[in-house]
């Protein structure tokens, strides 16, 4: 399952990020990595992008983005 | 953004001229960004900040003294980011600045890495590329208050251990806190050596030292990053410098032979790192704490409330942007033409007077007249964006954005276009990419701004008949002013599509945006952002709107001849004219003999397919420096005298019953109302605007691109319309 599928408010742990061209690297970079815990928190008012908590802060990232990013249950 | 010859040079008012002798240390300030960076400066600087664009750097950076510390040490501060790996050009700076590429700025000695300690995991990554750069690094990690009400607990001395770094708490708006972090300072200029880096994998390490064997002129991480960014700014930097493209996909060809994927590989190596170093030295609740944060974001992005909060804000803003700050506008209008009427009674009458009375004053006033909604737009920016709702609002509204190709960050400047483009423009520099920058700035001239609205009330009011439908709920005339400003908007979308295109290649406008804690907007903090838009607004845009603004009054009373009046004076003897009208004919006399009259005649063959007269043409010449002006141009033109505004019934009776001087038809039909409106709503008659864009692209010839691809536009559709209403009978 990806990031842009996960239930809301139900931490998740990322398992990979596929490579999506160089904002990948940034997300990564931003510590979205495999072993990161997620929470999708909310989507916007017109349901892209996504708002979710990334181990100690808070992201908002667009669905095609959070696409690249599998994830599994806790 | 290109920057042109004009902002090369380092700013002579700006470049710090403490001592030279006296400072002798440079510590860059770096950090991610809403970690309170700039809060640490001012505590360590006390508030002495000198802001200076470096050569070939439009980003701003300040830098200011350190108090109280020895040696003598210069902070810089550098813009924030999360990563040495540069996306954009502005985290590019902050490599050039680290590795001593900046003109005018020496290669720091010590650089003072700030922290979020509520989040240190993403924090450390930068400081684990710091590290590379084997200079001396002092760590502060800011907001223990906020971390410890979080349930986040550190061990610094733990940390500061592991990292063979000083590791200082400090909680950076409070300055009693931040003694420890001057004594470390002054320490670490004292020691010799570095701390360990981060041991990366040896098929990155192998290839860094291969490429650097090519290449003896690099660091290690300069190597690293050329060689790890596909497309990014350190391997355009590389190129452009003279480098080989070849070695870079040698090196990368190999790696991916031997199956690893490079950036990837470094970025798990750094957090495997940061696990490392934190482990056990960091507590936090099992479960994250609600925090203040939280229940305030239930309400402010939920996709209902939330919406319909945003939308409050907004509408307060704009009450305040149009109601408040056109209350004192109209003010230092009146304020300026009583001063102008005033100096006039001193002169006697003659160029002298109509160049001080008209020219200079009016046009000093024309400038200042920006001035309210300008400090009152950038209060309500500043406000939005230090309590941390501008992220908010940015996130809530990317859906809307990428209509134009681009993304929530723009959303607040181009509404600020309703206002004045002049502020707007301004706005985009909390944009952080510079393409998205860029095409922001140039369609924001596209949304219908305050001076349009009083074009639109005379003409709809003159011409546009007042039906009402669904039992005068609607009305035709409140439609057609809809109309216009839907004409901008939508003419901004091919716009933005043309101009992405035409834009300084880069990536596109992406949106990765932190949602930072919320906070109290900072007084001063505020303060300082309208006093350095205002001071700058008056100081560049000032001097050559002022300019602007004089060539067109000159051009708009010379020759001012003796046959223009003796004219006037005879009609007015055969016709026993009063005095009021004696002199509102001579006005009218003077400017349509004027050269500016014989610019309107001689344009006179390119509008009249519109179907306009001279007259209009001349109008619409004159408003080029500020397109209100085109209301008192149709007051003087149509002999009513200066005193005129959008209101005065006189000026609609006289839009209303202008004729031809030939045919005697009537000029403002609803096909040339509606044709003249359009060409305002999408022609960039601003000077103000102009001169900002150029100054903040950094070019000219964007301004000239903006002006002649409006203009065009505007004609054209004109004449469109007012085909189109011909056509459908009106």
């Amino acid at each position: 399952m990806s990031l842009a599928q996960a239930p809301k408010l139900k931490p998740v742990l990322v398992t990979g990020i596929r490579s999506g061209g160089g904002m990948t690297y940034r997300l990564m970079e931003m510590g979205l990595i495999e072993g990161a815990r997620v929470e999708v928190l909310g989507r916007a008012p017109l349901g892209d992008p996504l708002h979710v908590r990334l181990n100690d802060y808070e992201l908002s990232l667009r669905a095609d983005d959070a696409a690249l990013v599998e994830i599994t249950d806790l | 953004m290109k920057t042109d010859e004009s902002s090369l040079a380092p700013n002579p008012d700006t470049s710090l001229e403490a001592d030279p002798g006296e400072i002798l240390l440079t510590v860059a300030l770096i950090g991610n960004p809403n970690t309170g960076k700039t809060s640490l400066f001012n505590s360590l600087t006390g508030f002495r900040r000198h802001v200076a664009n470096y050569p070939g750097v439009t980003v701003e950076t300040a830098s200011g003294p350190i108090k109280n510390v020895e040696p003598a040490m210069l902070l810089v501060d550098l813009p924030g980011t999360y990563s040495l790996a540069a996306i954009s050009p502005d985290e590019m700076v902050v490599n050039d600045a680290l590795h001593g590429r900046i003109a005018g700025l020496s290669r720091p000695d010590v650089i003072l890495a700030i922290v979020d300690a509520s989040n240190l995991h993403r924090n450390l990554y930068l400081v684990s590329q710091l590290l590379d750069l084997k200079l001396p690094l002092v760590i502060a990690v800011n907001m223990i208050d906020v971390a410890a009400k979080r349930g986040i607990e550190l061990d610094c001395e733990l940390l500061s251990a592991r990292l063979g770094l000083p590791v200082i708490p400090v909680i950076a708006t409070r300055e009693n806190t931040i003694a420890p972090l001057r004594n470390a300072l002054h320490q670490a200029t004292l020691k010799h050596g570095a701390a360990e880096a981060v041991e990366l994998p040896n098929e990155i390490a192998g290839e860094m030292t291969s490429f650097r064997e090519h290449n003896p002129g690099l660091s290690p991480p300069e190597a690293l990053r050329i060689i790890m960014e596909r497309g990014g700014y350190a391997e355009k930097q590389f190129i452009a410098c003279g480098g080989d493209l070849e070695q870079i996909n040698e090196s990368r060809r190999r790696m991916k032979e031997a199956g690893i994927d490079g950036p990837r590989l470094e970025v798990q190596t750094r957090y495997a790192w940061i696990h490392k170093i934190l482990d056990g030295a960091v507590t936090r609740p099992k479960k994250p704490l609600v925090t203040w944060t939280d229940r305030i974001d239930r309400v402010l992005t939920h996709r209902v409330w939330g919406a319909i909060c945003l939308l409050g804000v907004l509408y307060v803003m704009f009450e305040a942007l149009f109601r408040f700050a056109g209350v004192v506008m109209d003010q230092i209008d009146c304020a300026f033409a009583a001063l102008g009427e005033l100096v006039a009674g001193w002169l006697p009458a003659g160029a002298v007077q109509s160049l001080a009375a008209d020219g200079l004053i009016g046009g000093v006033g024309g400038v200042l007249v920006f001035l309210p909604q300008i400090l009152l737009l950038f209060a309500f920016i500043a406000m939005l964006e230090d309590c941390g709702y501008m992220a908010r609002a940015a996130y809530m509204n990317d859906r809307i954005m990428r209509v134009l190709g681009l993304s929530g960050r723009s959303f607040i400047p181009l509404l600020s276009g309703f206002a004045c483009s002049v502020p707007a423009i301004l706005g985009t520099r909390a944009i952080a990419d510079r393409r998205e920058r860029f095409v922001t700035i140039m369609i924001i001239p596209f949304i219908s701004c305050s001076a349009r609205l009083p074009v639109y009330v005379l003409l709809i009011s003159a011409v546009v008949p007042s039906v009402k439908y669904l039992g005068g709920w609607l009305s035709l005339q409140a439609l057609i002013m809809l109309g216009m400003y839907l004409v901008g908007v939508v003419a901004a979308i091919p716009a933005a599509f043309m101009l992405h295109k035409a834009a300084p290649a880069g990536p596109k406008p992406n949106f990765i945006l932190e949602l930072p804690s919320y906070k109290m907007p900072r007084l001063r903090a505020i303060w300082r952002r309208m006093y350095f838009a205002g001071r700058e607004f008056i100081v560049r845009a000032g001097t050559i709107i002022l300019a602007v603004n004089l060539c067109v009054w000159a051009l708009g009373y010379f020759p001012h001849s003796e046959t223009t009046r003796a004219a006037v004076v005879t009609r007015a003897a055969e016709q026993g004219w009063e005095r009021e009208r004696h002199e509102s004919e001579l006005a009218g006399a003077y400017i349509r003999d004027s050269y500016l009259g014989a610019v309107g005649r001689a344009i006179e063959p390119v509008v009249e397919p519109i179907g306009w007269d001279w007259r209009i043409g001349m109008a619409v010449a004159a408003s080029f420096p500020a397109r209100e002006v085109v209301v008192a141009s149709l007051g003087t033109i149509y002999n009513l005298g200066a005193e005129t505004d959008e209101s005065s019934h006189s000026l609609t009776n006289a839009i209303r019953n202008a004729r031809h001087d030939e045919t005697g038809e009537k000029i403002f039909t609803i096909p040339v109302a509606l044709s003249v409106m359009i060409f305002f709503a999408l022609c960039a008659q601003c000077s103000g605007a102009l001169v900002v864009i150029a100054r903040e692209t950094g070019s000219w010839k964007w301004a000239a691109v903006s002006f002649t691809g409006m203009t065009t536009l505007a004609y054209f559709a004109a004449w469109g319309a007012a085909t189109l209403a011909r056509a459908c009978g009106l």
